[in-house]
């Protein structure tokens, strides 16, 4: 058979998705010519950055290395399983960068050597969930807010600058059924310690001073069931006290309110207390009318990650399986706590984002520790500009434009990766499946040799 | 591949009429086959089963297990897993959670040691069907599929409202196809939609919803109406409107009537059968008798029943505004979930108490239910799994079924207002073991038209459990002493051996191509992700099954 020619031809790829924030768009059309991405149609300059980066990476060049020398995909995993096999009280994280298949094979890895297991180093989820699991939450999806909201509320959360096409595709001018002219048929209020990009394109504006998100949404409480303020709050939260009335009546007056909260609110003085009293006041405003809460997430598919963990193990993220079943503690078990205690002998970090860099702090103790690391953000050389030297580096093709898979949207809404690019990077599910099998074998030459040892009965 | 030999059971086989019998089974390749001609030919391995009670794998047709609000019960319940005691892990089994909502792995393995090995989820929002299909498989050993909410979708309610049944069909097909469903599940018809828009429901069958005017009425006969013309294996399935508001017996049976002799599945009846009104709970009372008699004299409807059972657990329904009155009653946290595609959810935590008159009563008509139904193969077991208990309550609920002495023990203890409430106490009636075997595997497969379940003759899935007789029938149902999937001894002696994947049932009844295109301008004016992105390709599937739709199976 003659072997196929080189294509040059210019492909069009629809309906193909960017995972570069929450919105996680699924209309982008992607223009493919010579092995590169040309055009993003539809993309925002966040994703069209990413989608028209240099993904050609060369093919030629090692894909692993182990304490800096190149070493065979095979002979690294075997290292890596080596180091997570031997160790007594692994740490593993990462997981947002990654398809809903490599997560649950990661959270497979975890279980199987007892590690210690969270999603990424910030703790800003960490609030929320505590929160989530203090009162419950009253949420919806995104097109519920395309076709019914009349009020759009961002606290603490500038989607216009992190969330670009959020006001186009769900809250702002987005056209619903309920809502046919748009940003017509919505009032949107932004409440922020400064004038952020979508505060300008708010009808209203609420200037509050730093760290007083919890009394302001305390006092809309009371507000919101009739109990007046005691006295002003005008010189502790700067906004008029009249001008907070009128938004508790506002909030209870709308047909359908949401409440899109961010780290402004989740990672400022009072912190999971914030969030709390956010989905408190949201729920107290149920008895008048509906309305829902809802946070921002980050980029990548944090969504996956938190939804895989949990129906894997039962809780969240911030999970431990070293008793060899999964405890929770949200504070204990968190990467980022686990690493400034000084704890965990060995580390793999699965699918590193530069987007979100370590702390010195998780960078001293990871330095000190034999450590795996799997990344698709890179070219194929040495050193990588992360702050400590992995023992065991793996390259991996890069998720939604290599690698096929699922990813979560900010509302929990499941939707399919399809590859538009090859790559000749192994891909992050076979990687973690290997090093896991590799583990597993491990384990049992390890439980034969006891057996051995015990002798015959 | 192997034969399999269980030789010497006390076989209780209902569908064949085989009630205690002795006998032997062959399964072959997984599947149950006759005893082979060739009298050489031996088996691969021989169960000796003296003594032990043979029945087919259970089914569970309408249970919670998988899905965005099953998640969403996880992470806002750890306290309810901490609580628990944990499953750990194994070389060859995963480690888990459990209280009332556990994770993937304990799910499969906790259903299949206790013999079962199908279970349905029963309320899949459309949006999320992609996410219960990657759930399942992390779900070992059961076979599994989903019902897919329709009853407040707007594009449906639209056909209804216009009369126009030829879409509404299609579109039924469509999303049954697009979404790797396998039935159909209304939940409070229309009551959602009203719900999201400031009211509080339906009051009747003909309160119309807003802005489409077609009525509860209108969206249950539509609906098990294009069941049937879809030829579905499985009846429309009704969750009713107005669950736990006292007086709504006049609701469901006002639904029953309406449906004029078309089939339907009345699920979860013991939430929908109270009497009383909504503002003086002194006169909150059971209403089964009127119920079970019209029940009794129309056989194209069927039934599960929603027991009730005391204790911790955690209420999850797609009907968002029973989750919203549930949190202002206990006071306790809640979670609300409205999806576009249109379904709702609600979760909150409960608790039910022997000396709470309400929660008593509560689980006295779900008794009622089980005792007053002349067919058992008209009437399936569930707690609604795990509304009003966990699944893991099935075999005290058996142990209830078994023993009028029983019942009068815990009668004896609970709120004394039950007795005089209800007719429990009379009712004499002691179910067999056979009828135990109908109401746990028989019926519920037959419901389900899933013609490979349910049973042990020639032909059908080699799923066997064998009990150890007791006269603890808890201690009998709890611990199998072992249970057989597809051939293979998976649980041995209450111990896990084996975790193979179960496979997705799911139909693909046929449409009219040509009524897609209003179907994909409907999807792209009003929703937030592609038309083209929406179907689950068979990548989701794993092992499946396929039921045709005049019952046939294609694996």
């Amino acid at each position: 058979m003659a072997s196929a020619p080189i294509p040059t031809l210019t492909m069009a790829y629809p309906n193909r998705i960017c995972n570069q924030c929450g919105c996680v768009c699924d209309d982008i059309v992607l223009t493919v010519e010579a092995g590169t991405i040309t055009h993003a149609e539809h993309a925002c300059d966040k994703g069209r950055a990413w989608f028209l980066a240099n993904h050609s990476y060369s093919a030629e060049g090692p894909k692993a290395w182990v304490k800096g020398q190149p070493f065979s995909l095979t002979a690294a995993i075997d290292t890596a399983a080596e180091i997570l096999f031997h160790a007594r009280y692994p740490l593993i994280f990462g997981l947002a960068d990654l398809p809903c298949e490599a997560q649950r094979q990661a959270v497979s890895v975890a279980d199987r050597v007892g590690a210690c297991l969270d999603t990424t180093l910030s703790d800003e989820h960490g609030a929320f969930d505590a929160a989530f699991q203090e009162v419950g939450e009253v949420t919806c999806s995104l097109g519920e807010v395309k076709n019914r909201a009349d009020l759009v509320i961002f606290w603490g959360t500038d989607p216009v600058t992190s969330h670009p096409r959020h006001g186009e595709r769900f809250s702002l001018e987005a056209k619903g059924l309920f809502t046919p002219r748009g940003r017509a048929d919505r009032f949107v209020v932004v409440v922020d310690v400064e004038e952020t990009a979508t505060a300008k394109q708010a009808d209203l504006f609420l200037k509050i001073q730093k760290d007083c998100d919890f009394e302001v949404l305390w006092a809309l409480r009371g507000l919101v069931r009739g109990v007046p303020l005691r006295e002003s709050m005008q010189k502790q939260t700067g906004i008029e006290d009249k001008v907070l009335l009128e938004f508790s009546n506002r909030m209870k007056g709308c047909r359908f309110g949401i409440l899109f909260f961010g780290p402004g609110l989740c990672a400022t003085r009072g912190r999971q207390r914030n969030a709390e009293a956010a989905l408190r006041l949201v729920k107290d405003l149920n008895d008048f009318t509906r309305f829902y809460a809802k946070p921002m997430s980050g980029p990548g598919n944090v969504s996956g990650a938190e939804n895989v963990v949990c129906w894997q193990t039962g809780y969240p993220p911030s999970v431990h399986f070293g008793q060899g079943f999964p405890r929770y503690n949200l504070a204990e078990y968190s990467a980022k706590e686990v690493l400034s205690r000084g704890e965990a002998d060995a580390a793999m970090m699965v699918a590193y984002d530069p987007k979100t860099p370590f702390s010195p702090a998780a960078c001293k103790r990871l330095s000190s520790l034999p450590t795996i690391l799997l990344t698709s953000h890179t070219e194929n050389q040495l050193p990588l500009e992360i702050g400590f030297r992995p023992t065991v580096i793996i390259l991996t093709a890069l998720y939604g434009i290599c690698e096929a898979g699922t990813v979560f949207r900010m509302d929990d809404t499941p939707l399919p990766l399809r590859p538009v690019l090859s790559s000749t990077r192994p891909f992050a599910l076979d990687v973690l499946t290997n090093l896991e099998k590799r583990i597993q074998e491990l384990q049992t030459q390890r439980h034969v040799a006891m057996k051995n040892e015990q002798g015959p009965r | 591949m192997a034969l399999l030999k269980i030789s010497q059971a006390i076989i209780h086989d209902p569908a064949q009429g085989i009630n205690g019998s002795i006998g032997d089974l062959w399964i072959k390749d997984g599947i149950l086959c006759s005893p082979p001609a060739d009298l050489a030919q031996t088996p691969d391995r021989v169960l000796d089963a003296r003594g032990l009670v043979a029945m087919a794998g259970g089914v569970d047709m309408h249970c919670h297990i998988a899905g965005p609000k099953v998640n969403l019960a996880r992470k806002m319940r750890p306290e309810d897993k901490r609580q628990a005691l944990p499953i750990r892990r194994t070389p060859n089994t995963r480690s888990g959670t459990v209280g009332s909502v556990p994770n993937t792995f304990a799910t499969g393995y906790l259903y299949s040691g206790m013999g079962y090995t199908t279970a349905l989820d029963a309320a899949i929002p459309p949006l999320s069907a992609r996410h219960a299909l990657q759930e399942f498989q992390d779900i070992p050993i059961l076979d599994k599929g989903f019902l897919i909410l329709l009853g407040n979708n707007h594009y449906a309610l639209r056909q209804i409202a216009q009369g126009e049944a030829g879409r509404l069909r299609d579109f039924a097909a469509w999303i049954l196809n697009a979404s790797g469903a396998f039935g159909i599940k209304l939940v409070n018809p229309g009551g959602i939609e009203n719900w999201k828009n400031g009211r509080r429901g339906m009051t009747d069958l003909d309160t119309t919803v807003e802005h489409f005017g077609c009525t509860a009425r209108q969206i249950i006969t539509s609906l098990a109406q294009t069941v049937m013309d879809l030829g579905l294996p499985h009846a429309a399935h009704i969750h009713c409107n107005n669950l736990g508001v006292p007086g709504n017996f006049d609701t469901t049976l006002a639904t029953m009537q309406a449906l004029e002799g078309r089939r339907a599945h009345f699920t979860h009846i013991q939430f929908h059968s109270y009497g009383g009104h909504p503002d003086d709970q002194s006169l909150f009372c059971s209403e089964t008798v009127r119920l079970a008699d019209y029940f009794n004299r129309n056989k194209n409807l069927t039934t599960d029943v929603g027991q009730v059972l005391f204790g911790e657990t955690t209420s999850m329904t797609g009907d968002g505004p029973v989750g919203y009155y549930l949190s202002k009653i206990t006071g306790r946290k809640w979670a609300n979930s409205d999806t576009e595609m249109e379904a709702g959810c609600g979760i909150v935590p409960i608790t039910y108490k022997e000396k709470s008159f309400v929660h008593a009563l509560q689980w006295a008509i779900g008794l009622e239910w089980y005792l007053l139904v002349d067919d058992p193969w008209r009437i399936a077991m569930s707690t609604d799994h795990p509304n009003g208990a966990s699944f893991l309550a099935y075999p005290e609920i058996i142990a209830q079924l078994m023993s009028k002495n029983y019942r009068d023990e815990i009668l004896a203890r609970v709120h004394p207002k039950v007795a005089e409430k209800s007719r429990l106490s009379e009712l004499d009636r002691e179910y067999s073991l056979n009828e135990i075997a109908i109401i746990t595997r028989s019926a519920p497969a037959r419901m389900l038209g899933l013609s490979n379940k349910g049973h042990l003759a020639p032909g059908a899935d080699g799923d066997v459990v064998l009990y150890q007789p007791d006269h603890d029938r808890r201690r009998m149902f709890e611990f199998p002493r072992y249970v057989i999937k597809s051939g293979s001894v998976i649980i041995d002696n209450a111990e896990v051996r084996q975790t193979p994947a179960g496979q997705l049932f799911h139909v693909r009844p046929d449409h009219d191509h040509g009524a897609i295109p209003d179907i994909r301008k409907w999807f792209e004016s009003f929703y937030t992700i592609g038309f083209d992105n929406y179907p689950v390709d068979e990548s989701y599937f794993a092992k499946h099954c396929l039921v045709r739709c005049d019952g046939s199976l294609l694996t």
